[in-house]
């Protein structure tokens, strides 16, 4: 193994590519939340049995997330470019792949929030219906905290697939550290760098599972 | 309508169902199923009403027609007088308030304590925040887990749990409170706690029950009246004295024969006539018009003797009846002669081999 390392004047570029992962997953775990959990919320209420059942609805949405989900991200980046550049006003760098990691996660979020909510028991739901409460006031304060252990678990696993996708940002100019890894460890054959951007993004992992893991067991006080 | 019944039967029954008839869509590939099929049920306010089936009879698919949880596919449901059958959904979260619900399970909000669990219908409701407190103090109180308070739901027992669920049913005040089975999940020593904690929330509030069941010790224990069920229909219903002590149907007497012992069944009886020899008639006794001491008084001067074989007395809100198989020895001749005698005072069933 050649051991020969560019370390050593690369420590600048270890942070700037620390922060631009930070940055990207941060606001793709945000914005990607919101609509995923939007979107998870629609599956969940649509379904047979549900507060707004509607099964034409609810297929509709299924065969949405379902025709999107499987997409591998590489290519999903190269799809959904000339979107990007109508939504940002480009369709590299930065911008362009917060904008495709964004839609990637809102549909896996989708599914998690969904698995999330069916564990709610309907016995509470029916409790919160019997005394006179509204869909909208039962999702709010009874579906939502009674399912936030899981989806707490759930968007801290988003997290972690998010590090991982982010990755793949350089082949539209995008940043991070996964990006860091491959030029500058990968392609110069230097070990040292690639390996040094892995135990970073392992650290980050572990700090946020871990940080997640607390969170959930806290709220589900077990 | 009638006006000598009393006071109750003048007013309008607090829950008025007309004709009521439910059917479930299909589920995929399957048939519709018809939960109800033409109920006809009067609540007056202030009893406490059993409804027993087995499962699967519609008896928790009748009590979600009542709060309006499920709607019917035809008839009238009227609360207090209102008809609610064709009411939009803002307007059933308005009568919803005004009945309250407990449950099997519980369905206690896990993400709440049981503090927060009694605030639930009171934030629904919008009531201020200093009654609210108010309120909570006095059901934390009323039903006993005034040290409870700031608990968590998963750290009380299945009676405590069901008594939150009373607590926050009744923080409403409504008139009407609907138990789905609410004591099948606890053990005897606990239904029995839950059981009298009803009985002082109809005694005390004045607050109407309706108990969904499949035991028949709760009926008995709690109900002034009871209703039947099976295939979706009220097949008898009556005070529970009269339904214990004598009744009709098929799957009345199988709910009756769990707790009254009324005559022997088959295995049963063959197994008392290899014990013992001589005629078996089972003596209804009802009331106190024929005391006991008279029949057998009747049994002895005609020189028949008998031995008790099977039966007992029960007691039930006061009154007592019991359901006593003789066993008759004695000359043939004598023993007719007795029986015809005895079924003069008291309803007598010959049982045969």
């Amino acid at each position: 193994m050649n051991l020969d390392t560019n370390i050593g004047e690369l420590w600048p570029l270890v942070w700037q590519g620390a922060y631009e992962t930070l940055y990207i997953v941060a606001i793709t775990l945000t914005l990607g939340g919101i609509l995923g959990l939007l979107l998870g919320l629609a599956l969940y209420v649509t379904r047979r049995g549900g507060l707004y059942a509607s099964r034409a609805t609810n297929l509709v949405l299924n065969v949405v997330v379902n025709f999107f989900r499987p997409i591998p991200f590489v290519i999903f980046i190269a799809a959904v470019q000339p979107l990007a550049r109508v939504v940002v006003g480009t369709g590299i760098g930065n911008p362009a792949i917060i904008f495709a990691l964004t839609l990637a996660a809102a549909f896996g979020i989708s599914r998690i929030v969904e698995q999330s909510l069916v564990t709610v028991d309907p016995g509470v739901i029916e409790a919160a219906r019997s005394v006179g409460a509204s869909r909208l006031h039962i999702i709010r304060t009874v579906v939502l905290p009674e399912a936030l252990g899981p989806l707490v678990l759930g968007y801290t696993f988003i997290f972690v697939a998010l590090v991982d996708m982010s990755a793949i940002a350089g082949v539209i100019g995008g940043g991070g550290l996964g990006n860091f890894a491959l030029q500058y460890g990968y392609r110069q054959f230097d070990a040292v760098v690639t390996w040094t951007a892995v135990v970073i993004i392992v650290a980050l992992v572990q700090v946020v599972q871990l940080a997640g893991n607390v969170a959930a067991r806290r709220i589900m006080r077990r | 309508m009638t006006t000598a019944a009393g006071p109750a039967a003048t007013s309008v029954p607090l829950v008025e169902l007309r004709d009521v008839h439910k059917t479930f869509p299909a589920a995929r590939g399957g048939t519709p199923v018809e939960a109800i099929r033409g109920v006809d049920l009067s609540v007056e306010a202030g009893e406490i009403v059993g409804i027993v089936g087995y499962s699967g009879a519609g008896k928790s698919t009748l009590v979600r027609l009542i709060n309006a949880l499920e709607s019917t596919t035809s008839g009238s449901v009227r609360i207090g007088g209102r008809e609610i059958a064709d009411l939009k959904e803002r307007d059933l979260r308005e009568v919803r308030l005004g009945i309250g619900m407990i449950f099997q399970q519980f369905n206690l909000f896990r993400s709440r304590t049981v503090w927060g669990n009694i605030a639930y219908p009171l934030e629904v409701a919008g009531v201020a925040r200093a009654e609210q407190n108010q309120r909570i103090s006095d059901l934390l109180h009323f039903v006993g887990l005034a040290d409870k308070a700031h608990s968590h739901v998963d750290e009380l027992s299945g009676g405590q749990k069901q008594r939150v669920g009373i607590a926050r049913a009744l923080a409403t005040e409504p008139s009407l409170l609907l138990a789905d089975e609410s004591t099948s999940a606890l053990d005897p020593e606990t239904t029995q706690e839950v059981l009298s904690l009803l009985r002082r929330v109809n005694r005390e509030l004045g607050i109407t029950i309706v108990v969904i069941t499949h035991e028949m010790d709760v009926v008995r224990s709690l109900a002034h009246r009871v209703v039947v069920m099976e295939a979706g229909r009220i097949v008898e219903q009556g005070p529970v004295v009269q339904v214990l002590s004598d009744p009709q149907q098929p799957v009345t007497r199988r709910f009756v024969s769990t707790i009254v012992d009324d005559e022997p069944d088959a295995e049963a009886l063959a197994a008392l006539h290899a014990r013992h020899p001589g005629h078996f008639v089972k003596l209804a006794f009802r009331g106190d018009e024929v005391r006991q001491s008279d029949v057998f008084a009747e049994l002895l001067s005609r020189d028949v003797r008998f031995e008790l074989v099977y039966g007992g007395i029960e007691e039930v809100q006061g009154e007592t009846f019991g359901n006593l198989t003789l066993a008759l020895d004695g000359d043939p001749a004598a023993v007719t002669a007795a029986v015809a005698a005895v079924a003069d005072l008291v309803p007598t069933t010959e049982l045969s081999r």
